[in-house]
């Protein structure tokens, strides 16, 4: 559980095009980075090349090197699935599964991986993720209505559950409070807090407040104009980056001087 | 309809704006609704009335009945039109999934865009050319098939000898009946697997699924109500199959399950049309009264697909 990451000088190509350059950085286990820049930048191009999710565009590519815990996820013969199963990832959109029910939802990822597992594990299983997703009390009781039936924040919380159930070592989420109210949004917070005892999180954001409040490091991406690919400019503790940047296009961003 | 300007004084509810668009659009919508079910009810009102002699006439004045009561007349029919529409939809539906899979999910573009076209094109060939194709060229590939089947499984009650000297038996028009409804189940799959939302299928793949294992928890249960209703689709137009049928089958009548023999149920439609030279005086009210049960089983079979998707109504994925 929870291991680190190391990117060795990835690009990111969606067919000819190139949409993230040169980015080198590593991760630590036990702890929340946040990626910071603005549209367009490739955050989220970036992040979905952490669990192999970018390959499944027609065209999209890599050049470079990914390492867990040493071991590079784009050498030759490794199976991306068997990464995924690995690297939770929580989107940007709530997206439980619709045809299945709340504890289904949870033991989606379980029953893929082909294990077969006895009722009462999964209830455990199904219990102590929904806990660990802050979402038991609000839902045990109708565990088998459908995921779409929750509140944009809950399914949020469901699809983290999700995530989590299957155990990965990290988890990755691209924007996962966006869509949400700010109490929804404290409450993910919160849980992000708490998961950091056990995974490597990586999270991507628009909202500054959310980055100094959740993250230990921070990486702000920028591009050169529109056409051009994103580069990754700066990567400090959260704490350097927001108060005491050594680049200036950082500052002007995390102050909200930019563009 | 009109809401007079009088009453608008009196309620103190604002009413919307009504806009002269919207009130046509309006009127033929309600008009195009009405003229259906007008229509409908009268195809009703004609098969019920026409049909009330051949239930009430004596069997023996009924020449096509040849003494038999209308109810043993048409029970064969009845139950050779559910059989071969069943056995048409069995080899039809997965058949069709598989296709609209391929296209929609593993087929590179250019060769899904092609075969998308080639079973659209499927889908216009007249009926008359599938019964041809069906009674010249598949009843004579099969036969010897069925021969070995009738000798080597024939403990197997479906199989059960002996084997039909020509091939038309029930098997091959339920074959006929599966390539014809083929397209229309493929092209509706291929639709709705289609709209299968990116979001779902890359939630299934960032669970660690396979393509496979994705196909099976985001494409196929969101497509579920899509491809019950291919499957109606499909199996009105095996149940209502005229022409196709009337020259594959050779019928002989009689209830039997037995596949490849040389005595097969009738359906209801092919029989309408293979009775039409003897189509005079009582004989058409059988002929008819056939017809309003064909639409009568139709409407059951349309009822319970209605049925099976409202059951999961919550869990559609519509809300
Ligand atoms: N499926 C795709 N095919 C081709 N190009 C894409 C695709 N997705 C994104 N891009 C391009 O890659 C670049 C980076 O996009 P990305 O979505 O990673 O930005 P982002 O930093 O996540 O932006 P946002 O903050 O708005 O989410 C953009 O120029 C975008 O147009
Ligand atoms: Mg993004």
């Amino acid at each position: 559980m929870s291991k680190r990451i190391e990117v060795n000088d990835l690009d990111v190509y969606y067919g000819k095009f190139k949409a993230v350059e040169g980015v080198t950085l590593s991760i630590e286990p036990r702890s929340v980075t946040a990626f910071i820049g603005p549209s367009g930048c490739g955050k989220s191009t970036f992040i979905r090349t952490l669990n192999r999710m970018h390959e499944v565009i027609p065209g999209a590519h890599v050049d470079g090197e990914v390492l867990i815990d040493g071991d590079n996820l784009y050498a030759p013969g490794v199976d991306p699935v068997l990464v995924r199963r690995q690297i939770g990832m929580v989107f940007q959109r709530p997206n439980p599964f619709p045809t299945m029910s709340i504890r289904e939802n949870v033991l989606a990822g379980v029953k893929l991986n082909n294990r077969r597992i006895s009722r009462s594990d999964a209830d455990d299983l199904v219990e102590g993720s929904l806990k660990g997703a802050n979402l038991w009390n609000e839902v045990r009781d109708r565990l088998d209505r459908p995921g779409s039936g929750l509140s944009g924040g809950q399914q949020q919380r469901l699809c983290i559950a999700r995530a989590i159930a299957v155990q990965p070592d990290i988890i990755l989420m691209d924007e996962p409070c966006s869509a949400l109210d700010p109490i929804s949004t404290l409450a993910i917070e919160d849980l992000i807090e708490e998961m950091k005892k056990d995974y490597t999180i990586v999270i991507v954001t628009h909202n500054m407040q959310q980055a100094s409040r959740v993250s230990d490091r921070t990486a702000f991406f920028n591009i050169a104009g529109t056409g051009k690919p994103g580069k990754l400019i700066e990567y400090d503790d959260t704490t350097t980056m927001f108060s005491n940047p050594s680049v200036q296009a950082t500052e002007d961003y995390v102050s909200g001087r930019f563009g | 309809m009109t809401p007079s300007t009088a009453s608008s004084v009196r309620e103190p509810r604002v009413k919307a704006k009504q806009r002269p668009g919207d009130r046509i659009f309006a009127g033929s919508t309600l008009t195009a609704g009405t003229l259906i079910l007008a229509m409908l009810a009268a195809v009703a009102a004609f098969l019920v009335i026409q049909s009330i002699p051949a239930v009430t006439t004596d069997p023996g004045e009924i020449p096509i009945l040849a003494g038999e009561t209308f109810w043993s007349y048409v029970a064969p029919l009845v139950f050779g039109t559910l059989w071969s529409a069943a056995l048409a939809l069995l080899m039809a539906i997965p058949v069709s999934i598989g296709i609209a899979l391929f296209i929609s999910h593993y087929a590179p573009r250019r060769l899904a865009q092609g075969l998308g076209y080639v079973i659209d094109l499927l889908a216009a060939v007249p009926s008359v050319v599938f019964g041809l194709w069906g009674a010249n060229v598949l009843a004579p590939a099969v036969q010897p098939f069925y021969s070995w089947l009738t000798e080597t499984m024939g403990w197997f009650p479906l199989f059960a000898p002996p084997a039909s000297g020509t091939g038309r038996t029930i098997l091959t028009a339920s074959i006929v009946l599966a390539v014809m409804v083929l397209p229309i189940i493929t092209a509706l799959s291929r639709e709705v697997f289609l709209q299968t939302p990116v979001l779902h299928e890359e939630a299934a793949l960032a669970l660690g699924a396979t393509k496979w294992e994705m196909i099976r928890t985001a494409v196929l249960p969101f497509g579920r109500p899509g491809i019950v209703s291919a499957s109606m689709l499909g199996l009105g137009r095996a149940l209502g199959e005229t022409m196709a049928v009337a020259m594959v089958l050779s019928a002989s009548g009689g209830i039997n399950f037995a596949l490849l023999t040389s005595s097969n149920p009738g359906t209801i439609a092919a029989n309408i049309a293979l009775s039409f030279p003897e189509a005079f005086g009582t004989n058409v009210n059988v002929l008819i009264a056939t017809g309003l049960l064909l639409f009568a089983i139709t409407l059951v079979v349309n009822s319970i697909a209605r049925w099976i998707i409202a059951r999961r109504k919550e869990f559609s994925g519509a809300n």
